[in-house]
């Protein structure tokens, strides 16, 4: 069925972030209003659309230089993307209704929603992407919008640091992408998904290149969805407002990296090598971030690193070659996690913008709408039977078990963890006594912020149901050998959970210090010193020949050269009108010397 | 008899008295007057070679002539033009020493 809905999902917050960039900067209601509109627009067609199963769109051709190159700009409609259209406009709209309350004093409003605005439509446009020059430039476009929102508060020196940080590393991971895709199209010729998938068998016989384009286009997801070794990005990306973090570094902008392996998997699955090391990537992310949340301080650091643990296990799934474990756990991890993030917001905003864990405490009186949402998505995170983190994490899980048993216990080992670490948070930060002013004197948030949290909390417990998953996606198929990982997965639960009321119950400062977590595995020391060595050095070294070579040698060389000659030449000129005569005189005689006597 | 060289060595008399006229002298006038001076040195020892160079029929090589009655028309321009620059100058300036006129120094 041919449809324009799909368009208008993109077109909607398009035309609100021109509409506000160029004309409502500054009646700040007005540019909110707009957004949350063209939010919703989306979120109505992309559930038409999804109601009606709509399979075509009008496409029209973009960069045509045929027979070598030609880009249909146009969109892919099946159930993946359908279903992640609806995921991303809904909890994007959720998030702009919650925005609505959490920016309320803001200054840069306006800013804020031309640039959710954007970011909306560059992630729909990812999800509708159906050739590879189109998902770049969407996915560029994302990570533009990225910057933006995480560089909002552009005054505090971190958040600008921040900002740079975060769209200098995905550009690493890009470049790869990039030059994956440009493989892919020398290769195979075309850049629509559609045309290179039936195309791969080009590849056979060539292992190690197909291996090394697989690897390329991971890259991408590497970069963006904040995978082991480019991750230093996505913990300091916290410093942008709390519904960012919930939007784009929670639910939907780090899952668009899972996403894209999801949609061109049958490059990634063309080799065992590349699925392999994708699958390790994601299994040391996990552990990796699941070791350093257990340390961190900071309320949505920790959940920046559940974040980055999770993204891991999604990864994990691809790498095994089960796209349908890793969009059932993307599914319901967007849910959960906007949500932690959103509850975590509200806190935040209560005790006046205090992040620190050890400044909260008991809690759970003062907001307990809150505290009920954000106890809903700690226990889907931790994968509490039945909540829906559950269901997903125990499907990546038993295909770990089937396939690789190394991977499967550190998935174990990460979900112990995970329940340690979330319930060590939600004890200092809901139980216990309060810590500090701040956090004796709160008061709920308004409704504009809490009615959100509700709809999530709502959608986090029962998003695992295959009743309820089941109309969203391909569910993936348990098999018999599965009966007692779920087993295994609850009791690691058990002794992560026990094990974190047992230490933290009570406490007001931290019992026990791991430096090498705390400071996270020192990668941003090794980072500054690896940069500091190599490109540092290079830098240097640039600047010496540019400086002396150049600049002092060359250009500045010839300039003195040439001023010295000047110097001598004007010697000459005396100002003596026969002296002039005399040379000129001296000169014919020269010249006629020349020409008679040679 | 008169030869040839005689003519040249009047020409080449002529032409050392305006050259030194023209290296030595401080007036802008005299310059010029040692110029057509020089110049016709030039033109005496054209005309000289043209008379002691005999072509057919036993005529005289005209050549040399046209080439003098040319170099005259042109000395007589320069002068022109020579002239009033010097009275331009001469009101500019209240000056006609070439010594004075140094603009041109860096």
């Amino acid at each position: 069925m041919n449809s324009f809905y799909p368009w208008l999902i993109l077109l909607a917050p398009f035309a609100s972030a021109t509409v506000i960039t160029l004309f409502t900067l500054r009646w700040k209601s007005l540019s909110s209003a707009i957004s949350i509109t063209a939010a919703l627009i989306s979120f109505c067609c992309s559930f038409l659309i999804f109601a009606q199963s709509v399979t075509a769109a009008p496409e029209f051709v973009w960069l045509d230089v045929a027979p070598i190159f030609r880009v249909q700009f146009g969109l892919t409609l099946d159930q993946l993307s359908r279903t992640m259209a609806v995921l991303v406009s809904g909890v994007g709209a959720l998030i702009h209704i919650y925005s609505l309350g959490y920016m309320r004093d803001d200054e840069g409003k306006s800013r804020y929603f031309a640039a959710l605005s954007l970011f909306m439509v560059a992630m729909l446009g990812i999800v509708f992407a159906n050739n590879f020059v189109m998902l770049f430039i969407f996915w560029e476009l994302v990570g533009f919008t990225s910057y933006v929102l995480i560089g909002h508060w552009f005054f505090r020196d971190a958040a600008a640091d921040a900002a740079n940080k975060a769209f200098i590393t995905t550009r690493i991971g890009d470049f790869g992408f990039m030059t994956g895709i440009l493989m892919i199209w020398m290769i195979t010729g075309s850049v629509v998904f559609a045309e290179v998938a039936p195309r791969m068998p080009m590849f056979n016989g060539h292992g190690t290149l197909v291996a090394i384009v697989a690897l390329l286009i991971f890259c991408g997801a590497v970069g963006k969805s904040a995978q082991f070794p480019l991750h230093v990005w996505l913990p300091d990306a916290m410093e942008g407002p709390t519904p960012v973090s919930a939007l784009i570094h929670a639910a939907t902008m780090v899952a668009a990296g899972v996403y894209m392996l999801v949609r061109v998997a049958f490059i990634i699955q063309a080799s065992q090598t590349a699925l392999l090391i994708v699958a390790w990537i994601g299994t040391i992310t996990a552990v990796m971030a699941a070791l350093i949340a257990t340390q961190q301080d900071d309320i949505k650091r920790i959940l920046a690193y559940s974040t980055l643990s999770q993204l891991g296990y999604m990864v994990m799934a691809v790498g095994l070659a089960s796209n349908e474990a890793a969009m059932f756990h993307l599914f319901t991890h967007a849910f959960f996690k906007a949500l932690l993030f959103l509850a975590a917001g509200s806190v935040i905003v209560m005790l006046h913008h205090e992040q620190n864990i050890w400044k909260m405490g008991g809690l759970r009186r003062k907001l307990p709408i809150t505290f009920v949402t954000f106890g809903a998505g700690a226990l889907a995170l931790i994968g509490c039977p039945p909540f829906s983190g559950f269901f997903s994490k125990d499907a990546i899980l038993a295909i770990a078990y089937e396939n690789n048993l190394p991977i499967f216990a550190l998935g174990l080992f990460t979900a112990f963890l995970t329940a340690f670490y979330v319930i060590r948070m939600l004890v200092i930060v809901f139980f216990g006594n309060p810590r500090s002013d701040s956090a004796r004197e709160g008061c709920e948030s308004p409704p504009v912020m809490t009615a959100p949290l509700i709809v999530l909390a709502m959608l986090a417990t029962l998003g695992g149901f295959a009743f309820f998953a089941r109309n969203f996606l391909t569910l993936p198929t348990e098999k018999d050998a599965a009966v007692f990982v779920p087993v295994l997965a609850v009791i690691a639960l058990i002794v992560g959970v026990g094990l974190a009321i047992a230490l933290y119950r009570g406490r007001s400062t931290e019992p026990i210090k791991v430096e090498l977590l705390r400071r996270k595995f020192y990668f941003d020391e090794f980072y500054g010193w690896l940069i500091y060595w190599t490109q540092e050095l290079l830098a240097r070294v640039a600047t010496f020949i540019d400086r002396w070579l150049i600049d002092a040698g060359a250009v500045g060389g010839s300039s003195r050269g040439t001023w010295g000659i000047g110097a001598v030449l004007r010697l000459i000129q005396v100002g003596n009108l026969q002296a002039y005569a005399f040379l000129f005189g001296l000169g014919v005689v020269a010249l006629i010397y020349f020409a008679v006597m040679r | 008899m008169i030869t040839l060289g005689d003519y040249l060595v009047v020409s080449a008399i002529l032409f050392t008295i305006g050259f030194a006229g023209v290296m030595l002298r401080r007036n802008l006038i005299i310059i010029l007057m040692s110029l057509e001076l020089m110049l016709n040195a030039a033109n005496l020892s054209l005309v000289a070679f043209s008379r002691f160079r005999v072509g057919p029929g036993g005529l005289p090589d005209y050549n040399a002539q046209v080439l003098v009655f040319f170099v005259i028309t042109v000395a007589a321009a320069e002068v022109a033009v020579g002239l009033a620059l010097l009275v331009a100058l001469y009101r500019a300036r209240q000056t006609t020493d070439v010594h004075d006129i140094t603009s041109l120094k860096f």
